[in-house]
């Protein structure tokens, strides 16, 4: 699983990746977590508004840190697929 | 815009992706049933507990006041805390209140359904739209470049897409709050109106320079390469119950936390140099008599790195000290407006030239409005 945090690196976009990274440790899971700060990239990726995470190239958030308890739904439900 | 980060409201959304073909948004929140009667119920209570206290806090700051053993033997000071605890509960409150209720209807607001909106309206239309979006729509200034690419990509004209940049940052439910119960009314619709009025010629003007013609390279060869995206899913999909209470719960919170010492300031600065720093300095320093005062005060406010939050106390503080309103609005806009570090960030989708001419834009702009509120300030307040 790959997860990548979209983000200029402010101090919400931090955060962000702070939590998934946190979240990750905790449940155990192995996913490599990445961060983007490069604008075009972000354009391709299609989003608009920052931060924003995405799990194998799907956006599950855009525009706010997510919670704690959706990170956790988000690697939970990627690892059963 | 602004180049703040922690800064503006909490700016929740969720968002669909578009450009890159099988993304599909995932459901942030797993929908459940919701106890309709429960939760208007609820809210019904919660709005007579508000009521309530909004009713009591007037004679229970008097109660207070008259409680501190020593203080009735001084009356302005005793005067100055009880109009300080009032108003400071007063703004709180509202504040509550304002951010609940507009983050429940701004729930389901996305900046991909504003984009889809925006693409192919007609110009004058467009910067209305343009700017008037930017006042309602949630929006964090570290995001002003993706969003500038993703505007422009879908053939959005750049003016229309400056005009939401330009208002955004200007106009939010904080600053209608904090201006309203600090300054009043009239002055909250004059600000409101010059902010979205910056926007929509600011817009205007770049459109009218063809400012597309100086964007950076990459971007004007994708100039409406994103025009026939499909359209956002999650603006179909419907936001339910709970998700509007979570988010607008979350926004009222968050914001709450990042707000409530800027009220405590503002208000306290009111009643501090109210009483403190002499009337006659800014009259004798900054006068309204110099005309070259508005234009001097708007070079000074764009590079500086504020929000919205943090400048109502200061304009408050201006213009108790009687600095004249023009003066004061154009220097405190355009500090909101542009920043330091927002234009080092344009740079990276602009040409210097778009930059510089921008810049222009926006302090002649300011300049502009600062004399016209300053000719008419006695006609105003």
């Amino acid at each position: 699983m790959n997860i990548k945090i979209l983000g200029p690196g402010c101090a919400r976009c931090h955060e962000t990746e702070a939590l998934v990274r946190a979240v990750a440790e905790e449940t155990g899971c192995t996913a490599d977590v990445e961060k983007v700060t490069d604008f075009r990239e972000m354009l391709q990726l299609g989003v608009m508004a920052t931060p924003a995470v995405l799990v194998d190239d799907r956006v599950m958030c855009s525009g706010r840190g997510p919670t704690r308890e959706e990170v956790r739904d988000w690697l939970a439900g990627a690892g059963q697929r | 815009m602004q180049g703040s980060c922690g800064c503006q409201s909490a700016k929740g959304r969720t968002c669909p992706s578009d450009t890159a073909a099988p993304l599909r948004e995932l459901t942030p929140v797993r929908p459940q049933p919701v106890n309709r009667l429960r939760y208007f119920g609820t809210g019904l209570l919660a709005l007579i507990v508000w009521t309530g206290c909004y009713l009591a806090i007037e004679p229970l700051a008097g109660l207070l006041i008259r409680a501190v053993p020593g203080l009735s033997a001084h009356a302005s000071a005793a005067a100055a805390l009880e109009f300080f605890v009032y108003d400071t509960a007063k703004i709180l409150l509202l504040l509550v209140l304002m951010v609940y209720v507009i983050g429940w209807l701004r729930a389901g607001l996305h900046v991909e359904r504003v984009r889809d909106f925006l693409a192919g309206r007609r110009r004058v239309l467009g910067y209305v739209l343009g700017a008037g979006f930017g006042a309602i729509t949630p929006f964090c200034s570290c995001s002003s470049i993706p969003l500038f690419l993703g505007f422009t990509t879908s053939g959005i004209p750049v003016g229309i897409t400056l005009a939401f940049l330009i208002t955004s940052p200007l106009i939010n439910e904080i600053a209608v709050v904090l201006l309203w119960g600090l300054l009043g009314w009239k002055l909250t619709l004059i600000y409101v109106l010059a902010g979205l009025g910056a926007g929509i010629v600011g817009g205007w003007i770049m459109d009218a320079l063809r400012a597309e013609r100086w964007l950076q390279e990459y971007l004007k060869k994708s100039i409406g390469a994103g025009a026939a995206q499909r359209p956002a899913e999650a603006a179909q999909r419907k936001i339910g119950l709970r998700e509007r209470h979570l988010f607008a719960w979350g926004e009222t919170c968050s914001i709450f936390r990042r707000v409530w010492r800027w009220v405590i300031i503002g208000v306290g600065l009111g009643a501090i140099l109210h009483g403190y720093v002499p009337e006659a300095w800014f009259a004798e320093h900054l006068g309204a008599g110099q005309w070259w005062s508005v234009p001097a005060a708007v070079a000074v406010g764009i590079p500086l790195y504020t929000n919205v939050t943090g400048i109502v106390p200061v304009m408050e503080g201006l213009l108790l000290k009687g600095l004249p309103v023009g003066t004061t609005l154009a220097f405190c806009m355009s500090a909101v407006a542009a920043s330091l570090p927002e234009v080092l960030m344009l740079r990276q989708v602009m040409r210097g030239r778009l930059l510089a001419l921008f810049l222009v834009t926006l302090l002649v702009l300011f300049s502009l409005l600062g004399w016209l509120l300053n000719a008419v300030q006695g006609w105003l307040l």
